[in-house]
């Protein structure tokens, strides 16, 4: 890319071009007191990285053990504790949080163009009690750790000792995070628009943030409830879910699949937000069915708290629930099949420009179909019965929790990065990254699919001779994902240090973030609050992006963004 | 294709399964070629050209959206209700079948079977409907035959049950697929399919006559309860003691410092409340489910013990069957 990146709006970001969000105040202390959530979503990403990093660790530690069929690199114990540290991180500490706390604090307030969100206070709180979170994870660690997978079924989780208290205490803390999260959104997303951002004009990582807020704020509290009631069984003797004591494992079944199926949502529903910003701007095209796609995130996400039961087909529940949750978990198999096919239908006869992002974008289109497929696979009854419980579901859920998820956060981050740094990438680099991560994901867990089905159970440390070959295969799978995860902090960590000064709208996208504000956003985001007058999408009518007419090409082969008309004061929503 | 993505099936139910399996992998194959194949073509079609392309927004198809959710639905409604008409087959145990008990423990299965049988490796007659009726004595556990198609949880506060008819003669794994702890991968077992015959004998012969030796019946269930998992014969380090000369071993340290002889009381103890006494250097692990033992396998466990030791029995103890043993 050239250098001379200086073209980006002359007219009037030049007043206070010296003054934005990451150098107005740099102590230390206006970090850890900020409430700006643009600071705030940094410190998410800094504290989820970590996160991300130990449990990504964890997950290669595992493959290695799973070299060989027998014990190779640690003790069944051991093995127990990784995988379930593995799970339990990046569920509850990394994949829940990870796109709304992350790039939705960052980005959504600037989407509607807001200054902040509706409670910039409790926004810091999150983080705090986030943290507060993960210090009692730690403590759960150095009481003896915890050996019962991330799901603490009854009655293992209470008979096994270590620190499961601690843990259980952990994810009811951070449930709060989320919960504050979501409120947060809810009401910023319905009071906080600016003039002219009609819902038929929310862009649809809006809309995504927006059912996900729903789920969070209803669902987290069961799963809260549900830590609480484990804690008072075990400290008080009171029988719930014991059979010892009088209670039944199988309710503690329902009480946390209702909370952690619809959480699946809370994962996925911010990654499809994402994805049509991606497909959108580097197609530079309307999106293909808006309506269809905002409506059916708010479709999944209240469909989603119905189909717990499908978790349930082998555990003793009733035959007439499976059937029933079967059916149901259909249904809302619709809704993500529409997506897929409307983004793919956005491609066509747009102008696709293949950066970083897009490739993370077309890699999402392909991981998430199968992980969705899959999906319907364990859906069937009958099916499932053979499939549950192996690495089957293993393979399945991280095609769709990392394939989905986490390759969508990978494709947002690198997306807002020269919003959030003020820097770019090495875009070389970044496309060699996503090449790997792309074969090293395949490589790792398409053969996990081919294991299950095969009758390899989960949650084994140790397995039979015969599904050796396949496991290696993962395992080294596994090196690849992990080279080009690695790959990807390292040139992150340098473009901090040494990247180029990145224009404001460096993808030539339409919405307000890229648009309306500063390379690196003012800390009140924008001068003025703009008057929207078009679609989050209408590149035919976004002279802002095209300069008007036949406007000039920026020294980056993108054209020179224009600002949006300005709200009158009066009106503005402050 | 089947060959590729399934185990044998030597189960009536599994040529069911296996169709289902197959028909939804292939639809899912073509959606998903078609996908990958549109968004290919289209990122090569339409790739940006020059930088200032401004294409013109597309009009959206009607009737290309009501077809794209119309045949998924469709296709998940016939998907669902041949998923739904083989699970119910699956689950009612047809009448007559042929009834086995599966016990299960951590890290262990005992099947017993209506003679009073017990054994560790599932043996069932081929062509014959057989339902297990599964307990467990501590945590969750599950039941799974990856060659028949069939799992279940297997709880501890109700029976739970499967059936299958098995078809193909031969050995087949079992695991448990209920993550139930340490040694959760260990606990698998041999199912063995054989004719109706050789099952008919084996049942014949396997049972445990009355009056078999006392540590005869100890050795049996030393590896059918799954004591071997634990406690080895040959003195080598497992989680617990070994049993090799730990009956009459003096001086045998607590966790709380005290010491004792090891007699036949303080073994009862041990296999009743593994908690009372805690060996100095193990933690304990020993799951409290062996108070379910009757008197005589009890008594047949302790001597199978004694046997491991050549040292001489402790005053406290019964000596009629040692009468010169010195002291």
């Amino acid at each position: 890319m050239s250098t001379d990146t200086h073209t980006a709006s002359e007219t009037e970001e030049h007043h206070g071009e010296d003054v934005n969000y990451l150098n107005h105040e740099t102590s230390v202390w206006s970090w850890l007191s900020t409430k700006d959530h643009k600071r705030i979503g940094i410190l998410y990403c800094v504290s989820l990285a970590a996160v991300f990093l130990i449990a990504g660790v964890l997950a290669i530690l595992m493959r290695l053990e799973l070299s060989g069929p027998e014990a190779t690199i640690m003790e069944n114990d051991t093995y127990n504790q990784v995988f379930t540290m593995h799970g339990i991180m990046m569920v509850f500490l990394f994949l829940v949080p990870s796109i709304p706390a992350i790039l939705g604090n960052f980005v959504l307030p600037m989407q509607i163009g807001a200054k902040d969100v509706a409670f910039p206070k409790l926004n810091l709180a999150s983080w705090y009690v986030y943290m507060a979170g993960a210090i009692l994870t730690i403590a759960a660690v150095y009481f003896g750790g915890v050996d019962t997978g991330w799901t603490f079924y009854t009655p293992y989780s209470k008979a096994t000792g270590g620190g499961v208290l601690w843990m259980t205490s952990a994810i009811f803390v951070a449930g709060f995070a989320s919960i504050f999260t979501g409120m947060n959104f809810i009401v910023t997303i319905h009071k906080m628009r600016a003039p002219g951002m009609t819902w038929n004009r929310l862009p649809l990582f809006v809309w995504g943030l927006y059912a996900t807020s729903i789920v969070q704020v209803l669902a987290t509290p069961v799963i809260g409830i549900t830590m609480l009631l484990l804690i008072l069984e075990q400290t008080l003797q009171i029988g719930i879910f014991d059979p010892a004591l009088g209670g039944d494992p199988v309710l503690f079944q329902h009480f946390f699949w209702f909370y952690s199926h619809p959480a699946v949502y809370i994962m996925i529903l911010p990654a499809f937000g994402i994805m049509s910003e991606l497909i959108t701007t580097f197609s530079r095209s309307r999106i293909f069915g808006y309506r269809a796609i905002a409506l059916s995130s708010v479709a999944i996400a209240m469909l989603g708290f119905l189909v717990w039961g499908h978790h349930m087909f082998v555990s003793g529940q009733s035959v007439v629930s499976s059937i029933v949750f079967s059916l149901i978990t259909y249904l809302i198999g619709i809704p993500s099949g529409i997506k897929i096919f409307n983004w793919v239908a956005t491609l066509y006869k747009g102008s696709i420009w293949l950066q970083t992002p897009m490739l993370y974008a077309l890699s999402f289109l392909f991981l998430f179909s199968i992980g969705g497929f899959t999906g319907v696979m364990v859906g069937v009854l009958s099916v499932d019965v053979h499939l549950h419980d192996t690495y089957y579901i293993v393979g399945h859920f991280h095609y769709v929790m990392m394939g989905g998820s986490v390759i969508a956060l990978l494709g947002g981050m690198h997306y807002w990065w020269p919003k959030i740094t003020g820097r770019l990438y090495n875009e070389t680099l970044g496309k060699i990254a996503a090449g790997l991560v792309f074969i090293g994901f395949n490589l790792t867990f398409f053969p996990q699919l081919v294991l299950g089905s095969r009758g390899m159970p989960r949650r084994y440390a140790t397995y039979l001779e015969r599904f050796t070959d396949l496991h290696q295969l993962s395992t080294v799978g596994s090196w690849i994902l992990g080279a080009g995860l690695f790959l990807v902090l390292g040139y992150a960590l340098w473009s901090l240090a040494y990247g180029e000064k990145a224009p404001q709208n460096p993808w030539g996208a339409a919405t307000l973030e890229w648009t309306n504000v500063a390379a690196i956003p003012d800390p009140h985001n924008f001068k003025r609050t703009p008057l929207v007058t078009r679609g989050p999408y209408d590149f035919h009518l976004a002279d802002e992006v095209f300069g008007g007419g036949d406007g000039e090409v920026d020294g980056h082969g993108v054209r020179v963004p224009e600002a949006v008309p300005s709200a009158p004061t009066e009106e503005s929503t402050a | 294709m089947g060959d590729f993505w399934l185990p044998e099936a030597a189960s009536s139910i599994a040529p069911e399964v296996d169709g289902l399996f197959i028909f939804v992998t292939v639809v899912s194959l073509i959606f998903l070629v078609g996908v990958t194949g549109a968004m290919l073509y289209f990122v090569y079609r339409y790739r940006r050209q020059h930088p200032g392309e401004r294409p013109a927004p597309v009009e959206e198809s009607r009737a290309l959206e009501i077809s794209w959710i119309v045949i998924p639905t469709i296709l998940v409604l016939l998907v669902f209700n041949w998923g739904f008409k083989s699970y119910v087959n699956m689950s009612v145990t047809p009448s007559g079948a042929y009834e086995i008990q599966a016990r299960a423990q951590q890290w262990n299965f005992l099947f017993e079977y209506p003679n009073g049988v017990t054994s560790d490796t599932l043996v069932v007659p081929r062509g014959r409907e057989v339902k297990m009726r599964m307990s467990s004595s501590d945590v969750l556990h599950g039941f799974y035959i990856p060659a028949f198609r069939v799992k279940y949880d297997i709880l501890p506060n109700r029976y739970t049950s499967v059936w299958f008819k098995a078809t193909e003669r031969g050995e087949y794994d079992l695991f448990c697929t209920e993550y139930c702890g340490r040694d959760h991968s260990e606990m698998n077992k041999v199912v063995r399919v054989v004719s109706q015959q050789d099952f008919q004998e084996w049942l014949q012969e396997a049972g445990t006559p009355k009056d078999i030796p006392l540590p005869k019946l100890g050795e049996q269930l030393y590896t059918q309860r799954g004591c071997q998992s634990c406690h080895s014969l040959d003195g080598s380090e497992k989680v617990g003691p070994s049993f090799q000369g730990l009956y009459g071993k003096e001086n045998h340290e607590m966790t709380d410092g005290t010491t004792l002889t090891v007699d036949e009381n303080y073994l009862r103890e041990s296999i009743l409340e593994p908690e009372a006494k805690i060996v100095q250097g193990y933690n304990n692990l020993m799951p409290g489910s062996y108070s379910g033992l009757s008197e005589r396998e009890l008594s047949g466990l302790i001597a199978f013990i004694k046997e491991q030791s050549d040292k001489a029995p402790p005053e406290g103890d019964a000596q009629e069957e040692q009468p010169t043993a010195a002291r």
